[in-house]
């Protein structure tokens, strides 16, 4: 159950934001989640509501989730692939030698203010 | 209809935590202290392989240690009652795992000055601790046998954030279907730099390795 620990660094980074540029409150925020950076968007958004409405700023935003596919980088054949189902291995030619393009992220894309 | 108003962030929420820990590491380095991060799954070890280590290295150098548990000091008391270094418990509060401003807040509580290697005992857990950086000089973790040799592939974050994997148990090696060059192998494809290490904490064997490791390492940090 680490969302909820991520949930606490989302509402610091949002309420951050919202000072920085003069907003009061907060109606929405948009998170980038990739696919393989272990956070369950079902748990996060649960998380969120419960930590969210105990901040005045906060109280009743929404949680969404932009879902990001896992893509991997063969160095080997030069090509890219779905990291999920291959893993370290490339599908292509069999190496080893790759590494994620994206899938990892956890952050904060934007957050919306009614006006 | 209403007007909304988007303000793009398009930041990491772990990067603030990143900051904090460069931070500091750094500040450490200017101390001569090194950090180790120890992670695991409850269960593996962790207290006594710590025990029978240090013990192996308190005459050659300072040690202390963070215990940080959700709850309960047992950890700390243990520590301290078995090998008479400094030993601190942390709570987490709940929370599953340590960040950079936990760890530094715990540093506050230990007596630094003389002190060469710190090793914060992470909360158990293979999941959460392997993304926030501590600030630590070095992760290690242990895996223990009867956890089974596919860890690495059940929990790629955390092998790969790994320099060092202790294999612990290897006394119930008999009983366990534990393959060792498979564990290896799957290490090796989270991260191809991470040392393996067998140990036995509780018959000692390969302990003196780990110590060595230390030593060395401290002794790095210190010089360079």
């Amino acid at each position: 159950m680490h969302e909820l620990g991520i949930v606490f660094y989302i509402i610091r980074d949002a309420k951050q934001a919202a000072l920085e540029n003069g907003v009061e409150h907060i109606d929405t925020v948009v998170m980038n989640i990739g696919e393989v950076s272990t956070v369950v968007p079902e748990y996060l958004c649960d998380c969120w509501r419960w930590a969210a409405d105990k901040e005045p700023m906060l109280k009743g935003c929404e949680l969404k989730i932009n879902p990001i596919p896992a893509v991997s980088w063969c160095d080997a054949c030069k090509s890219e692939y779905a990291t999920v189902p291959h893993g370290k291995k490339c599908p292509n030619c069999g190496s080893g030698a790759t590494w994620l393009l994206r899938g990892n992220e956890v952050e904060i894309k934007e957050i919306e203010i009614k006006e | 209809m209403e007007k909304v108003k988007v303000i793009e962030i398009k930041k990491s929420v772990f990067a603030e935590n990143d900051k904090d820990a460069d931070a500091l590491r750094s500040e450490l380095k200017g101390r001569g202290v090194y950090l180790l991060n120890l992670m695991s799954s409850p269960g593996s070890g962790k207290t006594t392989t710590l025990i029978k280590t240090i013990n192996l290295i308190k005459d050659k150098i300072r040690v202390a240690v963070m215990e940080a548990d959700i709850d309960s000091d047992v950890d700390a008391i243990k520590i301290k009652e078995a090998t008479g270094i400094q030993s601190i418990q942390l709570h987490t509060g709940g929370m599953c795992h340590l960040d950079a401003e936990m760890t530094r807040q715990g540093l506050d509580n230990v007596a630094l000055e003389g002190i060469d290697l710190v090793i914060l005992e992470n909360v158990g857990n293979l999941v959460c601790p392997a993304e926030f950086d501590t600030g630590a000089v070095r992760n290690a973790m242990i895996l223990s046998v009867p956890e089974g040799h596919d860890k690495p592939l059940k929990y790629p974050l955390m092998f790969s954030v790994c320099d060092l994997v202790l294999v612990n148990k290897t006394d119930v090696l008999p009983y366990f279907d534990f393959d060792m060059d498979k564990c290896r192998e799957y290490v090796a494809m989270r991260n191809p730099e991470a040392r393996v290490i067998p140990i036995c904490a509780k018959t000692g064997e390969g302990v003196g390795q780990f110590a060595d490791w230390l030593l060395a390492e401290v002794n790095n940090w210190k010089n360079k």
